[in-house]
C-alpha cells in the first residue's frame, strides 16, 4: 500500500479568499482524509450582545459577512421581531425581499467568477465580475453602501425606494440578464468548464441530507429544500420552487448557482409588481423577552439564527448558525476519494464564507 | 408567527440519546446544536424535516461541564460539538472526530464561558506576551 503523506492546505491557497485550513491525508495522488481546522479570523461577534443594546447588534449582524450582510442584518431583525411580537409593514418585508435577492444574485455571481478563475478561466472570471457590478451600483443608489448597506432596523427597514426607481432596477437586471446569459452559457455548455467540474466532488442525496449540507450544495444533490419557502419577509406571496440538480457533483452545485441568478431576477420582478404603498417601519418600544430560532436562505444555504432576549437591552444570547459551518461536514465527504488536484476545485464550489463561519 | 417552534427540555443525557436516535431515524435533519451560558449550560439540539422545526433542550451544569456526544449518530454533530468544547470549555466524550480542542485555532480558553470582563483581561494580558 503507498505511504500516507498529510499535506497542508491553508490558510493561504490561491483559490482560498478567506483562511481555512486542511490537513489532506493522501495516498498516492488520492485524498483519504480531510481534517478542516478553523479559527484564524474568530472575532467573537456573538460576546457582543454583552455590550451592545438589541438595536445595535443589528448593525453587529451586517458585519459577520461582507457577501451576505443584508440578510445578516435581516435574520436578526425578524428573530427579535418575532421576539418582541413586532408586526413588520408589508412594504419593508418587500423591500427586505428585493435586497436579499440583489445579495444573492451579487454573491451568486462573484462565486461563479471565482470559480471560473480557479479553473483558469480567467476572461470569464473578469466578465462575471463586470457584470457583478451593475448590481453593486443598484445597492450604492438604494442603500448608500455597496458591502454593509445598514437598511435594516428591527421594525422594518431604515430606507424605502420610489416605486419608479424600482421599475427602473428591473430594466437594470433585464440589461444585466442579457449580459449574464452568454457567461451563463460558458458555465453550462463549455468543454473545459464541464470537464474540471463533472464527476468532481461527489456527494450523494443521502449524504448530503445526512451530513447536514444546505443550499446550493444540497440542492445540487438533488434534495428540494430552501428556506425561503418558511415564507418569511414577502416570500410566501411569491411564486417560486427550489432549484435543484441531480448529478450531486461540482458541475450541479455551479448549474444551481447559475439557475438561481435567474431565479432571483424573477423574484425581484414579482415583487416589484405586487409592493403594497404604505409606511416601512413600525416603532418599537421594550426589550425582547424570549426567544427565537431564527431561519433564512441567504446565497450559501440555510443560517440560524439564535436569539434569546431576558427583557433588558441587552441580550442573552445571539448565536448564528452559517451555511459554511453547515457544510464543512458534507466537504470533508466530498473530498474523501477525491484527487489531490481536485481539492481546491472542491472546496470552492461549497461557496466557503469564512468570516461567516467563525463570526 | 414565521414558523411553529416546539423546544422540550430533556432530563437526562441518556433520554436526549434516544429522542436524537428517533429524530434520525423518522427522517430529520440536524439543523445546529447550539450552546448558551445562563446559571447553567443550555444546550439546544435542533432538527427540521419538511420546514418543521424541532428543538430539544438539555441543561449541563457549570460545576461539571460534561455531554455525550450524539456524533455516533448524526456524523455532522462533531463540527458543533467540538465548537462547544472550544468555545464554552464542556468536555464532549465519545466525539467521532476529537480535535481536542484545536478546532478553533483560538489563544483564549473556553472564552464563551467566562464573563465579559474576564476574556478582556484574558485578552489584554495575551496582547502584552
Amino acid at each position: 500500500m503507498p505511504k500516507r503523506t498529510i499535506i497542508p492546505f491553508g490558510p493561504q491557497h490561491p483559490v482560498l479568499p478567506e483562511p481555512i485550513h486542511l490537513d489532506i491525508a493522501i495516498r498516492d495522488e488520492k485524498v483519504v482524509e480531510a481534517i478542516p481546522s478553523l479559527g484564524f479570523i474568530h472575532r467573537g461577534l456573538e460576546l457582543l450582545v454583552d455590550k451592545k443594546d438589541f438595536n445595535d447588534m443589528c448593525f453587529v449582524a451586517e458585519r459577520i459577512c461582507g457577501i451576505c450582510s443584508f440578510i445578516h442584518g435581516q435574520g436578526y431583525c425578524q428573530g427579535i421581531e418575532e421576539i418582541m411580537n413586532v408586526q413588520v409593514p408589508d412594504r419593508a418585508k418587500y423591500l427586505r425581499t428585493i435586497w436579499a435577492e440583489l445579495s444573492r444574485i451579487h454573491s451568486h455571481i462573484l462565486w461563479l467568477g471565482l470559480a471560473a478563475d480557479a479553473a483558469g478561466f480567467e476572461s470569464l472570471f473578469m466578465h462575471s465580475w463586470r457584470v457583478r457590478e451593475k448590481v453593486l451600483d443598484i445597492f450604492e443608489e438604494t442603500t448608500g453602501g455597496r458591502v454593509i448597506f445598514g437598511v435594516n432596523k428591527v421594525g422594518g427597514v431604515k430606507r424605502d425606494i420610489e416605486n419608479d426607481v424600482l421599475k427602473r432596477i428591473v430594466g437594470t437586471l433585464k440589461d444585466m440578464e442579457a449580459e449574464f446569459k452568454p457567461l451563463a452559457n460558458v458555465f453550462i455548455d463549455d468543454y473545459s468548464i464541464k470537464h474540471r467540474f463533472s464527476n468532481v466532488g461527489m456527494l450523494s442525496k443521502e449524504d448530503a441530507y445526512k451530513l447536514g449540507a444546505v443550499g446550493p450544495v444540497l440542492r445540487g444533490s438533488g434534495v428540494s429544500i430552501d428556506a425561503r419557502k418558511l415564507g418569511y419577509a414577502a416570500y410566501k406571496e411569491l411564486n417560486f420552487e427550489p432549484i435543484v440538480e441531480n448529478s450531486c457533483d461540482c458541475y450541479a452545485r455551479t448549474i444551481v448557482r447559475v439557475r438561481e441568478v435567474y431565479q432571483s431576477v424573477d423574484l425581484i420582478k414579482q415583487a416589484v409588481d405586487k409592493i403594497p404603498d404604505g409606511p416601512i417601519d413600525q416603532k418599537v418600544t421594550g426589550s425582547p423577552n424570549g426567544e427565537f430560532f431564527s431561519r433564512l436562505e441567504q446565497p450559501r444555504g440555510e443560517v440560524v439564527y439564535y436569539m434569546r432576549g431576558n427583557g433588558t437591552k441587552n441580550l442573552d444570547r445571539y448565536r448564528v448558525r452559517t451555511p459554511t459551518f453547515s457544510n464543512i461536514a458534507p466537504l470533508v465527504k466530498m473530498l474523501e476519494g477525491c484527487e489531490l488536484a481536485d481539492v481546491p476545485v472542491i472546496i470552492l464550489t461549497i461557496d466557503p464564507c469564512i468570516s461567516c463561519t467563525e463570526r | 408567527m414565521i414558523e411553529k417552534q416546539e423546544t422540550v427540555t430533556i432530563a437526562s443525557q441518556d433520554e436526549l440519546l434516544k429522542k436524537v436516535a428517533e429524530m434520525s431515524s423518522s427522517g430529520y435533519r440536524l439543523v445546529l446544536i447550539s450552546c448558551t451560558k445562563l446559571n447553567h449550560f443550555q444546550v439546544d439540539y435542533s432538527f427540521d424535516k419538511n420546514y418543521e422545526f424541532r428543538n430539544f433542550r438539555f441543561c449541563v451544569p457549570v460545576e461539571k461541564p460534561e455531554m455525550k456526544s450524539i456524533s455516533s449518530v448524526f456524523t455532522n454533530a462533531f463540527t458543533y460539538e467540538n465548537e462547544i468544547h472550544d468555545l464554552f470549555g464542556i468536555e464532549v466524550h465519545g466525539l467521532n472526530i476529537n480535535y481536542g480542542g484545536k478546532f478553533y485555532r483560538i489563544n483564549i480558553k473556553a472564552p464563551f464561558s467566562t464573563l465579559k470582563k474576564a476574556v478582556a483581561v484574558a485578552a489584554t494580558e495575551e496582547g502584552k506576551k
